[in-house]
């Protein structure tokens, strides 16, 4: 039976069970004189037999998924005459496919080797025999649950704490599931990493000046031994980002300061989600507006008054990515600003201050370690971004701090490398899990910061 | 007391810069603003300008004559008959018909160009759904080739773009618009078909399709796991270092970069469960991980804001914490809840970089029936576009922005119009 199946017919057992547990524990209270003499109402003791009916047997399907296609393809593996794969764990995984390939009719069996179709008809046995066996212990488990649940209801069975204790440990899972996404992150991004450390050491990944990822396909191809010196990537994304914050950060702590201290409160109504508007269009949108109509302007503008600007410039891209940041900064600004304590403000301007004098010398200072958390949040929203420099920002590799100039960033070649057509094992996919363990180190790094200082702030004034 | 006036002086003198000061700082501020909000005018009306045009087509009124010799067609009804008959045949004679001083082959080839090369599938689909008209002759409007779609919506504006056309035909199209057998109208196309490699034949409907499916998925995966997190976060949680750790581990979830997920979903679910490339369940899978600390922590502010004498009433009545989260603080937390899920979900419609990673950047011209069929999603058919060379593109990809912005825009105001209508102020 297909997985799909079985889990359906185990939900629908375990319905089942909690009519039958639920009719059990009126029968029996009945016998003891009405529900009040049962310590849990019926229906907790139908949830409880429900519970103890599908949950073992819906655990052992999941494992079953998870672990079942490994485990017969690593027998039928197993079961070939050694040689078949020479060894390298590559070729292994290449063979599985084929066999699965063979085994589901995608590859017509005609014109396969015959050792590869009875690998193939191997496979489809195991796979029938682990199918027909996992149904029917999943149903065995299901029943012995339902029968032994059904035994224990008693008038003084506590049902209602346990099924209350399952839901809680159900609710822990489900907010363990971001903890376990941390995780994921880390393991793939360093379990990948690891693998290309092995072929590049980590001194040249980090301060190497060269970076060009195209590795020879055959030994005897030239000139493309492949070189992964990060700096430039490292470089360009840093002059990307420079540039955003140059625009981002003045106008967006601006637009702060005066939606949060000058404005009307009817202009602020309007103007604050106008803003916002910004942060909600999509990247790729902005990437579009990035290469088709500001690169081309910065370049037809630049060949007026005799510069040269690069039809991919570090200057279009951060300049988009600077508006799209503007919300962003302002924002969080925005927040600090207005949490500053109306005392601090009656008392400078109490003392003879102009406005402009109280913001400058009494609030900004007061929100400062917010504002500057606010603009670590949006540096690590910067290195991250990737759209916009995708296709705004080149792809060569310039060691340079011209923003006149094209650049390439992390993101772009993290991108660029794992689009193509690659094998996965090649050191130039592996690359770019290395550049992501990168990314993901240096926006970590600055968010915890960022979001520890806010913390603190917060607490400071509350 | 002799000093005071002095003192007065100094500052009444100074007060003449400080007020300046306060002028200038009072203007940066207006000025971020109004940067700002130009901004958005500015990218807005970009798109809007580039992408109305997607939105009509070129079309050529050709004198089609549905002959059976022409076509090698006896019976309609025979299946084999239809799909061998040179349908394109057709609107080749017309052309031939209509010009008849072009004779040389490579003109010929040319003249052929004009028309996109779908039209005979559009013929063939005509003629089927009316066979009576074999035999007969009809006036029939024909999509256009892309590059005579630029001429001629250049040429409505007054600049025609002749860069791709030789002068032959453009001594045709001229003629066709002086006869008035050229016009422009709506693209159903684009809102129909899915994606092609000709710009005149490409539609959205497949991405549309494609982003649906995946934002079921992302939603059915993130809603009820990001509700029971936030429950379990604000109602049952003891404060502890488990707690403290599950909420740093959401709050930096919020501000890992969106490409990391996409390495995530890259390595575990496509290298490790070998779940299939470019179909919507590995997207929604990447795309609920990832929305999943935003449905989270707008959750748990719905949560925070039912007041706690709900709570105390409930407890205070003998309900078990269970009963009181499940029958109290739900329900009054829901709408908030909802509202946060509307805006995840339109964080995810607009996501690409993630779904880069895990393939579904693939060419798919077919519409996507199903969760397993290979997909691809509107930002993603956006920046597919956006690479492509041809000109006719450009349009496309503005228009498609124009309808993924439209998409974003309802779902933000049906998430303000859900909070006005069913917040409850305490």
């Amino acid at each position: 039976m297909h997985a799909n199946d079985l889990l359906l017919l185990l939900l629908a057992f375990a319905a089942a069970a909690f009519y039958v547990g639920r009719g059990r524990a009126n029968h029996i209270a009945k016998l003891a004189g009405g529900s009040r003499q049962l310590h849990s109402l019926p229906d907790y003791h139908g949830h409880y037999t429900a519970l103890c009916c599908g949950l073992p047997a819906v655990l052992l399907l999941i494992l079953w998924i998870i672990f079942s296609g490994h485990v017969i393809s690593a027998m039928v593996l197993d079961s070939l005459p050694a040689g078949q794969f020479l060894g390298d764990p590559g070729g292994r995984e290449l063979l599985a496919n084929k066999i699965a390939n063979i085994a589901q009719g995608v590859l017509p069996k005609a014109n396969q080797p015959a050792i590869l179709v009875a690998a193939a008809e191997e496979l489809n046995r195991l796979t029938q025999i682990s199918r027909w066996s996992v149904t029917a212990l999943a149903s065995c488990v299901s029943l012995v649950g339902l029968i032994w649940a059904r035994s224990r209801i008693t008038p003084e069975l506590q049902s209602r704490p346990r099924v209350e204790a399952s839901i809680k440990y159900a609710l822990f899972f489900c907010a363990c599931v971001a903890v376990f996404t941390t995780f994921g992150i880390i393991f793939s991004v360093l379990f990948e990493s690891l693998q290309f450390f092995q072929s590049v050491p980590v001194v040249d990944f980090i301060f190497g000046l060269e970076w060009s990822p195209q590795t020879a396909i055959r030994d005897d191809q030239v000139g493309s031994s492949g070189s992964f010196g990060a700096v430039p990537l490292f470089v360009g994304t840093l002059l990307v980002s420079a540039v955003a914050m140059v625009v981002a950060v003045p106008i967006g702590l601006m637009s702060a300061i005066f939606l949060a201290e000058y404005a009307h409160k009817s202009v602020r109504a309007y103007a604050k989600p106008a803003l916002e508007v910004l942060a909600g269009i999509p990247t790729v949108v902005y990437g579009f507006f990035a290469a088709l109509t500001v690169a081309p302007f910065l370049r037809d503008f630049g060949q007026g008054y005799g510069f040269s600007v690069s039809s991919e410039s570090a200057l279009a891209a951060g300049l988009v990515m600077g508006v799209m940041i503007i919300p962003f900064i302002s924002s969080l600004s925005d927040d600090v600003i207005t949490a500053v304590p109306q005392s601090l403000r009656d008392g400078s301007l109490a003392m003879g201050a102009t406005h402009s004098e109280t913001v400058i010398r009494v609030v900004i200072p007061a929100a400062l370690p917010g504002i500057v958390a606010g603009i670590m949040l949006a540096i690590s929203r910067a290195i991250g971004e990737t759209m916009i420099v995708v296709m705004a920002s080149g792809l060569a590799a310039n060691m340079t701090f011209n923003p006149l100039d094209s650049v390439t960033t992390v993101t772009v070649q993290i991108v660029t490398l794992l689009t193509g057509d690659q094998e996965f094992d090649s050191p130039k996919t592996l690359a770019a899990f290395a550049l992501g363990l990168v990314l993901f180190l240096i926006t970590l790094i600055l968010n915890i910061i960022a979001l520890k200082v806010v913390k603190r702030f917060r607490e400071q004034y509350e | 007391m002799s000093k005071e006036p002095i003192y007065l002086e100094k500052i009444q003198r100074s007060l003449v810069g400080r007020y300046r000061t306060e002028r200038v700082f009072r203007g940066f501020g207006m000025l971020a603003v109004s940067l700002g909000l130009a901004a958005v005018l500015l990218v807005f009306v970009d798109i809007f300008i580039k992408g109305t045009g997607a939105f009509s087509a070129t079309y050529i009124a050709l004198d089609v004559t549905y002959e059976k010799d022409l076509l090698g067609i006896e019976n309609l009804a025979d299946q084999r008959q239809v799909n061998s008959g040179d349908w394109e045949a057709l609107y080749k004679q017309a052309l031939r018909r209509d010009f008849p001083d072009i004779r040389k082959r490579g003109e010929r080839r040319k003249l052929y160009a004009l028309v996109s090369s779908a039209a005979g599938y559009d013929i063939k689909d005509r003629l089927l759904a009316n066979p009576g008209l074999l035999g007969s002759k009809e006036t029939l409007w024909i999509l256009a080739d892309d590059d005579i779609d630029s001429y001629y919506k250049s040429w409505l504006d007054g600049n025609a773009y002749t860069a791709r056309l030789t002068d032959g035909q453009i001594r045709v199209l001229d003629t066709l618009i002086n006869t008035e057998r050229m016009q422009l109208h709506f693209n159903a196309n684009f809102l129909t078909r899915g994606d092609s490699r000709e710009p005149e034949q490409a539609g959205i409907w497949g991405a549309v399709i494609g982003s649906f499916l995946t934002l079921m998925l992302t939603l059915v995966l993130s809603f009820p796991v990001g509700i029971a997190a936030a429950v379990y976060l604000e109602e049952f949680a003891p404060k502890n270092k488990v707690t403290d750790f599950i909420e740093v581990n959401i709050n930096n979830l919020a501000a890992v970069p969106s490409i990391i997920f996409g390495l995530l979903g890259l390595a575990i679910f496509i290298n490790l469960f070998q779940i299939p490339r470019s179909i919507p369940v590995v997207g929604g899978l990447v795309l609920a991980v990832m929305t999943l600390p935003t449905i989270i922590i707008t959750s748990r502010a719905a949560i925070k804001s039912v007041p706690p004498s709900i709570r105390e009433a409930a407890l205070g009545m003998g309900a078990s914490r269970n009963q009181m989260v499940l029958h109290h603080v739900l329900p009054l937390a829901l709408p908030g809840m909802l509202t946060g899920a509307i805006i995840g979900m339109a964080r995810a419609l607009g996501e690409t970089a993630p779904l880069l990673m895990i393939g579904m950047v693939a060419f798919i011209v077919d519409i996507p029936a199903g969760f397993m069929d290979p997909a691809t999603v509107l930002p993603v058919q956006i920046f597919l576009w956006a690479d492509s060379p041809e000109r006719a593109f450009i349009e496309k990809t503005s228009a498609a922005i124009m309808v993924l912005l439209g998409f974003l825009v309802t779902m933000n105001i049906s998430a303000v119009w859900l909070r006005k209508r069913l917040e409850r102020r305490w």
